[in-house]
């Protein structure tokens, strides 16, 4: 763990990476309490422009609400939304993948043909019909988002697991007459975790996006705030008020890119062999 | 080569019809019965004509049989009616489709040069300020949302240098012709391909790169140069034709990608393409030209996909010489 760390810290992108991350998570957790402004409440007149008032540091919108609460609101949804659709993405692809591995034959075959056909439909329009299908909301925007990411969990850990299964310290085991779950569980994925904590961070950047591009066409959660819709709403009056779209995308940007520079840092990290391609 | 492509035509068709049975139970899905919503949607809701409906769509039927009459529609290219724009989905889908043919490929032909020119380059100058440069610039583009690079190319070409038109396919009542309205849509198609373009440019930039590396440390290389062949063969000719092989598969991964941003980009620019078209199905809850659009661009992303499997067969060296 230690040496983890420090090889962590060792590379650049990694550092800023985490830095960029615990500022994002600070600002969602502490944020509010600080700047206690609703997002959605009218605190100033509209199209107040940036750095005129040091209450309302970013201006207002078009109905006169606070650009910047908007923003700190909104990396609540953003993280929220980008870890729990990673988390069920996993809990969906990692027992998919590490059965196709372990059984090999006609299971791996079936489990593969389904990631596959899964893999093959164009992800952000299935995301776009589900969530207007179930109706916009946080639990419909996270469901469709782990739904369309989780064939890569499935084939990297199949693959991890189809080269781990031949070693010896598992052939032990399966002669020790261990039952597969328990083999699964406590022999293989823990050794193949390091490359799928790499995937999951650059997979809550890519859902990150996804969920802002769904509440940019207007699928967001209704009651929630998020980067997206702040984009969408500002969109029409991008010609007189240019700081409504431009704060919340450098926002979106900013995490994206935290949590990238993080993957390349754990990727450097856990496995020095595995190139970049990994994605 | 020949069984090689009846198989992989038989697969896509396979992976079509199980999207095509997807597409009816997520109709199923959908709020509402659909026989009063499509009664509703077309100004009338008595009893009757509920009933007539029903009759009509088979929605009266048992389960299976609806799904037979459905995939029997589609596959006769009937996606269904949407009486929102009261015409075939089908016919609306076919009007849009060549202005997203248009931006999509152009997209991807903006960004595939660049990116393995971007790539090429930074690999070239390994650890140089060029390649630090070239690294900084793809990881800032691959994490910019598609949307706000749009808008951002709006505010910045459009409103403060108004160097480029914001929105359109051409410019309305100009009705120019020939070479004049050629110019015309390619003004309006620069920032819509170029915004779709550089996610893409990025990743690809960053693919070509990482691979060249690695396949220049190869043996082959080595011979290569031991044989006295010029520096710029050898890149021309045994790395560059070998570390395109991963950018030829990531390119076909992505077809999926690319459809979904032509939906943001169309958004954005007001381009009337099907993405576009999808939105407005979106807006409107129109639920047949909704799940009519994603059959269709589950459809391109497969024909897409074969493509690139047959572009892998070409420029892989090593399945040339086996065959």
């Amino acid at each position: 763990m230690k040496q983890f760390w420090k090889s962590m810290l060792r590379s650049p992108s990694g550092v800023i990476g985490l830095v960029i991350l615990i500022l994002a998570i600070a600002a969602a957790l502490f944020g509010p309490l600080l700047f206690p402004n609703s997002p959605w409440r009218m605190v100033q007149r509209p199209f107040l422009p940036p750095f005129t008032l040091s209450a309302v540091p970013l201006g207002t919108d078009a109905l006169g609400r606070d650009v910047f609460a908007g923003m700190i609101f909104g990396a609540r949804v953003s993280l929220l939304v980008g870890l729990v659709s990673t988390l069920v993405a996993l809990v969906v692809g990692m027992p998919i993948g590490a059965m196709a591995g372990y059984f090999g034959g006609k299971v791996d075959d079936a489990l593969m043909r389904f990631t596959e056909f899964f893999q093959t439909i164009p992800s952000f329009a299935l995301a776009i019909v589900l969530v207007a299908i179930l109706q916009p909301s946080i639990y419909s925007i996270v469901a469709s988002i782990a739904l369309v990411s989780w064939p890569p969990v499935a084939r990297l850990v199949r693959g991890e697991v189809l080269s781990l299964r031949t070693r010896e310290y598992v052939q032990a085991a399966i002669v020790t007459g261990q039952s597969n779950t328990w083999i699964i569980l406590r022999e293989i994925l823990p050794n193949a975790l390091s490359p799928v904590i790499v995937l999951a961070s650059l997979m809550v950047a890519t859902a990150i996006l996804l969920e802002s591009s769904l509440s940019f066409l207007g699928l967001g959660d209704p009651n929630l705030i998020s980067w997206g819709y702040m984009v969408g709403a500002g969109r029409t009056v991008i010609r007189q008020a240019w700081w409504i779209t431009v704060f919340p995308g450098v926002a979106i940007l900013i995490s994206v890119l935290g949590l990238n520079l993080i993957g390349e840092g754990l990727n450097d990290a856990l496995n020095p062999r595995l190139s970049r391609e990994g994605r | 080569m020949l069984s090689f492509l009846a198989q992989r035509v038989l697969k896509g068709v396979i992976v079509l019809l199980a999207i095509v049975v997807l597409n009816f139970f997520l109709i199923r899905l959908a709020p509402g019965d659909p026989a009063v919503v499509m009664a509703g949607e077309a100004g009338a809701s008595d009893q009757v004509f509920v009933k007539q409906l029903r009759e009509k769509f088979g929605l009266d039927k048992p389960l299976p049989e609806q799904l037979f009459i459905y995939v029997k529609g589609v596959v006769t290219l009937d996606l269904g009616f949407s009486f929102r724009q009261q015409a075939p989905v089908a016919k609306l889908i076919g009007e849009r489709l060549p202005a997203t043919l248009l931006l999509t490929l152009t997209a991807f032909a903006i960004s595939l040069a660049l990116g393995i020119l971007f790539g090429t380059f930074a690999a070239r100058f390994a650890g140089t300020f060029l390649d630090t440069a070239i690294t900084v610039f793809a990881l800032i583009f691959y994490a910019m949302p598609l949307f706000w690079v749009a808008l951002m190319g709006i505010l910045l070409f459009s409103v403060t240098m108004e160097w480029l038109p914001s929105f359109g396919y051409e410019t309305v009542g100009a009705n120019l012709t020939g070479l004049a309205h050629a110019v015309d849509v390619a003004k309006h198609l620069i920032m819509p391909a170029m915004t779709l373009g550089l996610f893409f440019m990025a990743t690809y930039t960053r693919m070509t790169r990482a691979s060249m590396l690695e396949v220049k440390r190869l043996d082959f290389v080595k011979t290569a140069r031991a044989k006295g062949l010029s520096d710029a063969v050898i890149q021309r000719r045994h790395v560059l034709r070998n570390a395109l092989l991963p950018v030829v598969t990531l390119a076909g991964v992505h077809s999926g990608t690319l459809i979904g941003g032509a939906v943001i980009t169309e958004t954005v620019f007001a381009w009337p393409g099907i993405g576009r078209l999808m939105y407005d199905a979106l807006l409107q809850r129109d639920y047949n030209l909704l799940l009519g659009v994603f059959v269709i661009c589950s459809a391109m992303v497969l024909i897409f996909n074969l493509i690139t499997d047959l572009v892998y067969r070409l420029v892989d060296p090593r399945i040339e010489f086996a065959s």
